[in-house]
């Protein structure tokens, strides 16, 4: 029974990481209808910046506040970073076909991938440990500083996201542009303001989903993002693309689902289960389980 | 029907201006041809066989080369992608014309190249793929360092005998036939000592989350982990393991060779033991002037069991062609059959009749970010 | 009777220029084998790309999978050869040696492109329901569950992949192949057919409210698409002699996108031009291998944003000599406005 539970924090831990990743690509289609195949790219960018900056304060104990530090340059970078493929790569192309759209964002994707590798390194790089290593014990399983603090600070950040978008201004302007978005240009939001907006928040969600696992796993390389973005967009598919809290469920159940499979059967078929998941989503519920149906009107 | 014949024509015209034109070799090299994953996950691998090869050659081209001429050796690199070793073998066989070749470290890709060279009947040596089946590909195939059905039965003796373990846990990569015919083996021979494998889990290399499989292993409580994977995924498993609070020692192969295996690891690693072809510790003085000269060329960097072997599969060619009088292929082939009581740095090597070389192993431990050596294990040591 | 002559006049060339290749003809003359070596794969790449362009390009139909179907094909095609070709060898004594080697690639071919079809039914049936990024996303999933799949199964070398296979492809017929690739899609889009796929591709619901049966349609087109694919990937296999699923990744399926998107999606001889310069420029830029990609990915990225057409939209070479093709679905102008 323990090993159940414990495989469920691993489980839990995972998810937290997928979901963050998922509220990106769910917030970006919700705005845009594009799924951005180079988030997953943003993420790893994230890790590599999280990497370089902790290197930078290596010397010093591993301690809270420079992990902090750490996350929120991170974050901060990548919002940038996300800001400028909005606006160099899919703002030329919004009002194209939407194949053009999804090549654009293929192409995109696959510059910043082959690029990391040129400017990083192809070679897998290994994060130095952030906070303090300590362990605890409940009920016999063990539950290590790093995946409470992945599980703790991924839950955070989706609060205030969750409080961002239901409270403030800027949140009912992204929510009124994802329902219809020229209906929102005639009530005088600027759109372009708000989808710019929406790519740096989810940007840097992804920037601290990859600071996370730095310090989860401490192996990060440059084409890392693929298999971690398709997963947390099939996360989002399963919680109802374009559905915030259907994300975060996606998400931990995608990331329950893979440990499980891996432990209890065989990691042969740990990336399989992810596209095994997302085909029968889309042929039986293709809304999701927390999302809408909606009629394409001609 | 027009359009299609002046495509063909213009593809021809195009490829015919963007390829380089052959450079065979000038008269008065030797070119030898060198493969091996320079970049990627297995890089530090493809690092080390080149220098070492190199190294090699340098110290033959010094004190005269070979039959008079200077060996140069032209290296491609696969990136870690087996599926290119196909094209850069026949590049350097087709285009750049050696007359030999070495590689590969990992027995998947030399299994990859292996046909080609013998097809185009080119000598290949392969300095250290443990995989039996490499050498059955054909008869211009040879190996100089030990194969895996020793290398298991090694480990478990050691596991066995040394560690007095009865129970241990495997964790194979089952992408990687290296890993696959270990651990058979390993477990075969295990449990014929007596033993009992309590868990069996696997992974793919590349993979960076362990944590669902070490839970598992966990639960059984192993004495020992066997991990006979290549290093970036064993210094990632060690890590995890500890924050786990798994605190049996893993054990592990010739793959876990790499300066970059404590750097991934750290002190997850210690108390940890694996086979390997040779040590930095033996006191030999072959063994002592190859690491001074190693450190003294490279940075002061040791030198791995990889640059050790690929130094040997060097210095073995260059003799073979020296005794054959010649560089043509099927005599090398002959003479590289014939190879006898070739003190190397990894031992004395002889090519039996099914081309492959029978030597000792030694066992190695991780401790403090050095390899130390434990304990040598002949062949006739492993026979039950 | 016309088109058996320029059939014949295409398949005699082809024997002549291999001969001349291989050096078969004129002893001492050949081309240098690695010179060669890229002229094949590129004609493999010609069939990966016309084959491709007829879903996405001409059915509007965005399929990242086709790595998968090429997959298939190259694996059970080489299976056929090593584990059945001695026994065909031996039930076709009767033909000469020359021919039997030439057999046995066709049957192993057959063999592949059926498996690679079936696969393309049960692939296409439940995705084709779905809409453009959907429909890639599942694509893609069933190209890397077909990877894994056949990376698991051992008789066919697993994780160390399939090695052993006789060189079978030659120029020959992979230009052959290719010759009748261009063909059969170049027929297909012309017939009545292919204006469906058209049609589908301009907007799928008024094409289903004017009575075409869309999802069957995109499903033979798909079908058909990934039978070819078969045959590049058998012929792939047959020519280098080892395969590896790490060949087939979607990595593969993006690089054939690029190739037909870079020629242009609506046209054939676009996807010939496509799969040459892709070839041409891959090979050419060896030396600069790492900044491929790169260089790759931001073309593909600035042709969307400049010309996403590609080089040559939905025109053929062939208009350039004159003979126009028929326009595909053109809105007729409309008449000026009465008053002005």
């Amino acid at each position: 029974m323990t090993t159940f539970l414990q495989q469920l924090v691993n489980g839990l831990s995972l998810g937290s990481i997928y979901a963050l990743i998922a509220l990106g690509y769910t917030m970006v289609y919700g705005v845009l209808r594009l799924i951005n195949f180079a988030h997953g790219d943003v993420y790893m960018v994230g890790a590599y910046v999280g990497y370089y900056l902790s290197r930078r304060l290596q010397g010093k104990e591993p301690s809270l506040p420079n992990a902090i530090l750490v996350m929120l340059g991170a974050m901060a970078a990548c919002a940038i970073f996300g800001l400028l493929i909005e606006r160099l790569a899919y703002r030329p192309v919004r009002r194209a076909s939407r194949l053009t759209l999804l090549i654009t964002a293929i192409g995109v994707s696959l510059f910043i991938e082959n690029a990391a590798q040129l400017v990083f390194g192809p070679d897998p790089k290994f994060f130095p440990s952030l906070a303090p290593h300590a362990e605890f014990m409940v009920a016999g399983v063990r539950l290590t500083s790093e995946q409470i603090t992945v599980i703790v600070v991924s839950f955070m950040l989706m609060i205030l996201l969750r409080f961002f978008i239901q409270k403030t201004r800027t949140g009912k302007a992204m929510r009124a542009v994802s329902f219809n978005l020229d209906a929102a240009k005639l009530m005088g939001i600027s759109t372009d303001r708000i989808i710019a907006t929406t790519f740096a928040v989810g940007s840097a969600l992804a920037a601290a989903a990859g600071v996370l696992i730095g310090m989860q796993i401490p192996k990060i390389d440059p084409l890392m993002g693929i298999l971690y973005g398709l997963k947390a967009f099939v996360a989002a598919v399963l919680g109802g693309i374009g559905n915030v809290p259907g994300a975060v469920l996606g998400g931990l159940l995608i990331g329950t689902s893979e440990v499980m499979v891996v432990g209890y059967l065989s990691s042969t078929y740990r990336d399989a289960i992810a596209f095994g998941i997302l085909i029968l989503v889309l042929i039986l519920r293709p809304q999701g389980i927390l999302g809408r149906v909606t009629k394409e009107k001609v | 029907m027009r359009f299609r014949l002046l495509f063909a024509g213009i593809a021809a015209a195009i490829l015919a201006t963007v390829l380089a034109c052959s450079k065979a070799g000038t008269g008065n090299e030797i070119l030898v041809g060198e493969y091996g994953s320079l970049t990627g996950g297995i890089a530090t691998f493809g690092i080390s066989t080149r220098d070492g090869s190199q190294q090699a050659f340098d110290e033959i081209n010094q004190a005269g080369g070979v039959l008079g001429k200077k060996i140069r050796m032209l290296v491609e690199d696969d990136q870690s992608k087996p599926e290119e070793v196909g094209t850069i073998v026949t590049k350097l066989i087709n285009q750049r014309h050696v007359v030999a070749m070495l590689g590969h470290v990992a027995s998947s890709y030399s299994l990859a190249a292996a046909p080609i060279c013998q097809a185009n009947k080119v000598p290949m040596i392969t300095p250290s793929s443990t995989n039996p089946r490499v050498t059955q590909i054909g008869d211009y195939i040879f190996r100089v360092c030990f194969m895996d059905n020793f290398q298991g039965a090694v480990m478990a003796k050691f596991a066995a005998d040394t560690l007095k373990a009865k129970k241990v846990a495997i964790l194979v990569d089952i992408r990687n036939d290296y890993s696959v015919g270990l651990q058979a083996v390993f477990r075969e021979q295990f449990k014929r000592r007596g033993g009992t494998i309590v868990a069996e889990q696997s992974f793919s290399q590349g993979d960076s989350d362990f944590h669902a499989q070490l839970t598992q292993i966990k639960s059984t409580n192993p004495d020992a982990i066997y991990v006979p994977g290549y290093y970036t995924e064993v210094g990632t498993v060690a890590h995890q393991a500890k924050e786990l609070g798994l605190m049996a020692p893993l054990l592990g192969g010739d793959g876990w060779d790499s300066p970059k295996l404590w750097e991934i690891g750290g002190e997850a690693l210690n108390g940890c033991y694996f086979s390997n072809h040779y040590s930095t510790d033996d006191p030999s003085p072959i063994v002592q002037k190859f690491v001074q000269d190693y450190k003294k060329r490279y940075n002061n960097q040791l030198p791995d069991a990889l640059a050790a072997l690929a130094y040997d599969a060097a210095k073995i060619l260059a003799d073979a062609m020296t005794r054959a009088g010649s560089t043509d292929g099927g005599k090398v082939r002959d003479a590289i059959a014939a190879t006898k009581d070739y003190q190397g740095v990894t031992g004395t090597i002889t090519i039996g009749s099914d081309r492959n070389a029978v030597k000792p192993a030694k066992i190695l431990k991780v401790e403090n970010g050095k390899y130390l050596l434990v304990e040598t294990i002949a062949p006739e040591a492993v026979k039950l | 009777m016309k088109g058996a002559l320029w059939a014949a006049g295409f398949v005699g060339v082809l024997l002549l220029l291999n001969g001349l290749f291989t050096g078969t003809l004129v002893p001492g003359v050949a081309m240098p084998p690695y010179v060669l070596q890229v002229l094949c794969l590129a004609g493999i790449n010609v069939i990966l790309a016309v084959s491709l362009n007829l879903i996405n390009g001409f059915t509007g139909q965005f399929s990242i999978g086709h790595a998968g179907f090429m997959a298939i094909g190259a694996y059970a095609s080489a299976y056929v050869t090593v584990a059945w070709g001695d026994r065909f060898r031996a039930a076709t004594g009767f033909l000469p040696e020359f021919a039997r080697d030439g057999a046995l690639l066709l049957f192993a071919l057959a063999v592949g492109a059926l498996l690679a079809a079936v696969a393309g039914f049960f692939v296409g049936v439940p995705s084709l329901r779905l809409r453009g990024d959907y429909l890639a996303i599942v694509t893609l999933g069933f190209g890397e569950i077909i990877r894994v799949f056949i990376l698991n199964i051992d008789a066919v070398g697993g994780a160390r992949g399939y090695s052993g296979i006789p060189k079978l492809a030659n120029f020959f017929w992979i230009y052959l192949f290719a010759g009748i690739t261009v063909l059969v899609v170049s027929r297909t889009v012309n017939s009545s057919f292919g204006r469906t796929l058209i049609a589908i591709r301009e907007d799928e619901i008024a094409a289903e409210a004017m009575g075409v049966d869309t999802t069957r349609s995109k499903v033979v087109s798909f079908v058909l698409s990934s039978a070819m694919a078969g045959v590049g990937g058998g012929l792939f296999g047959h020519y280098l002699m080892y395969l590896h699923t790490n060949s087939f990744t979607f990595i593969k399926s993006i690089e054939i996108i690029i190739m037909i998107v870079i020629g242009g999606l609506g046209s054939i001889t676009g996807s010939v031009l496509g799969a040459v310069l892709y070839i041409a420029l891959t090979e050419g830029l060896r030396e600069f291998s790492q900044y491929r990609m790169v260089l790759f990915s931001l073309l593909l990225v600035i042709i969307m944003i400049v010309r996403p057409q590609g080089i040559l939209g939905h025109h053929e070479f062939r208009e350039l000599f004159g003979r126009r093709r028929r326009a595909p679905v053109d809105p007729a102008p409309l008449p000026p406005a009465p008053g002005s």
